[in-house]
């Protein structure tokens, strides 16, 4: 187990993706911020204070569940199925610029889930993807533009995020299986 | 959860949670402009209705094309033929076209509990006679939760037609297994001997049973099920155990009136009650479909082997 990012330098991450969202946006109202759950969720709300603590502009925040979108759910006969939980974006996405927000990109297949379930909410102008760390492993053509830290990793190996709203504490770490 | 829901037995309370909870989910699809997910694309689900039905029938297949699954409605009209017979061929043939659901609402009590033992596809009782309803009892618990935030330590109290009623037999399970204080009140001839045994208080005066209730819930006079007689009018059974104004004067402030439908309006509820602020029965039946798209989530997953 080796811890890869601190409480700090996710705090720093996040406030560098923060100007590269205005650096790359020039009308901010048309942002919003839209979580995947669970840690999206977190990672959104936070976004949005350090671009609010940097130009005084509230960009709202939305929650989004991507379960019912997978593609591999009932591919087993054991497993339980997952746990849904509620979907809130309490705006309209036509015509906004959406910064989707997830923990770690992985093999995309999240990603693909979220970009079908988004599309049902309306037609927005377009879609941007933040993650906090990427691991690589590719398995759909799927690519962040805004990264927390690229992160090599093997496939044997796991990474997990802790964040304080949910795990009590701010971590990255990587578990060998 | 197990292979098929044919009674509230079959549910842990952290079962009865997870549905409650993951139904809150699937209401929010429901406020979308699309109101689909893709998620049983490719699921086949038959609903195979011996009895009539409005709501439940309605709210099973608005649940089933919500999450994208196949459907297919087989109503058979009530004959009384040898019912155990017909109702396994019946089901053979269905199942040999290889379904992946079934929902059942029959008659006979068990009849679900005979498709389970020969049918690979899973089986969801929508009401067996005068035995279950499980579905029903989900979005009542559901439903009572919204409004109360809690269901252990209420008062809900269940007056009509207890002997012919599924929706009694399946709210008393789960009511009490959540540790809700149940009463029943009914007039004696149409109250199941040793209901008591099911952790109920029995009440013939409904005033008494109504008293500080958290929840009303209002059950109909079955005349197609009585075959006998149960009560001396429709009149008198409304003057001695109809839901009042002045009755629910006596229940808390802010008690709430249920109903599963169809309602007799005037005979076991007035309509000034059922029409009333505190009614919640047309949210009973929006909250259905909520509930019914989580049960047939939940299920399609995998299953404990037993």
């Amino acid at each position: 187990m080796a811890v890869v990012m601190d409480a700090d330098r996710i705090g720093r991450s996040l406030a560098r993706i923060a100007h590269e969202i205005l650096e790359r946006n020039h009308v901010v109202e048309e942002l919003a911020l839209i979580g995947i759950r669970r840690r999206g969720v977190p990672l959104a709300k936070r976004l949005a204070q350090a671009i609010h603590d940097i130009n005084h502009v509230e960009v709202p925040t939305g929650a989004l569940d991507i379960t019912l979108y997978r593609d591999d759910l009932m591919r087993t006969a054991i497993a339980a199925q997952p746990v849904i939980r509620r979907t809130e974006i309490p705006f309209s996405i036509d015509d906004k610029r959406i910064l989707l927000v997830d923990d770690v990109l992985y093999t995309g297949r999240t990603i693909r889930a979220a970009l079908d379930a988004l599309i049902e909410f309306g037609r927005p102008k377009a879609i941007q993807l933040i993650v906090l760390v990427d691991r690589g492993h590719r398995e759909l053509p799927i690519k962040a533009d805004y990264v927390g830290k690229n992160l090599p990793t093997s496939l044997t190996q796991s990474v997990q995020v802790h964040l304080s709203e949910i795990d009590g504490r701010d971590e990255v770490e990587i578990l060998e299986s | 959860m197990k292979k098929d829901l044919l009674s509230i037995d079959d549910l842990t309370s952290d079962e009865i949670y997870l549905i409650l909870d993951t139904s809150e989910a699937m209401r929010e699809i429901g406020q979308r402009e699309i109101k689909k997910v893709p998620t049983l694309r490719g699921k086949t689900v038959v609903n195979l209705f011996y009895e009539p039905s409005t709501r439940t029938r309605t709210s099973f297949e608005i649940a089933e094309k919500r999450l994208s699954a196949d459907t297919l409605n087989i109503a058979v009209a009530n004959s009384s033929v040898q019912k155990g017979e017909t109702l396994v061929d019946t089901a053979m043939n269905i199942e040999a076209m290889q379904p992946d659901m079934i929902v059942l609402r029959h008659a006979s009590s068990g009849a679900g509990h005979l498709l389970s033992r020969i049918c690979k596809s899973r089986i969801i009782n929508a009401g067996d006679g005068m035995h279950e309803h499980p579905t029903q009892a989900l979005l009542d618990a559901f439903t009572i939760r919204e409004h109360k935030q809690r269901i252990e330590g209420l008062k809900v109290t269940i007056v009509g037609d207890l002997l012919h009623s599924r929706v009694l037999r399946s709210n008393v399970r789960l009511l009490t297994k959540l540790g809700a204080e149940v009463w029943v009140s009914g007039p004696p001839t149409l109250v199941p001997t040793g209901i008591e045994r099911f952790g109920v208080r029995v009440s013939a005066n409904i005033d008494e049973a109504v008293a500080d209730a958290d929840v009303i819930m209002m059950l109909r006079i079955q005349q197609e099920r009585m075959h006998g007689a149960f009560i001396p009018s429709l009149r008198e059974y409304f003057t001695t155990f109809g839901m009042t104004t002045t009755r629910v004067a006596r229940a808390k402030p802010d008690v709430i009136i249920m109903h599963p439908g169809p309602m007799n309006r005037g005979v076991e509820i007035a309509s000034d009650v059922a029409d009333g602020p505190y009614s919640v029965i047309l949210e009973q039946v929006a909250n259905g479909v909520a509930v019914r798209m989580a049960v047939l989530y939940l299920l399609a997953g995998g299953a404990e082997v037993d």
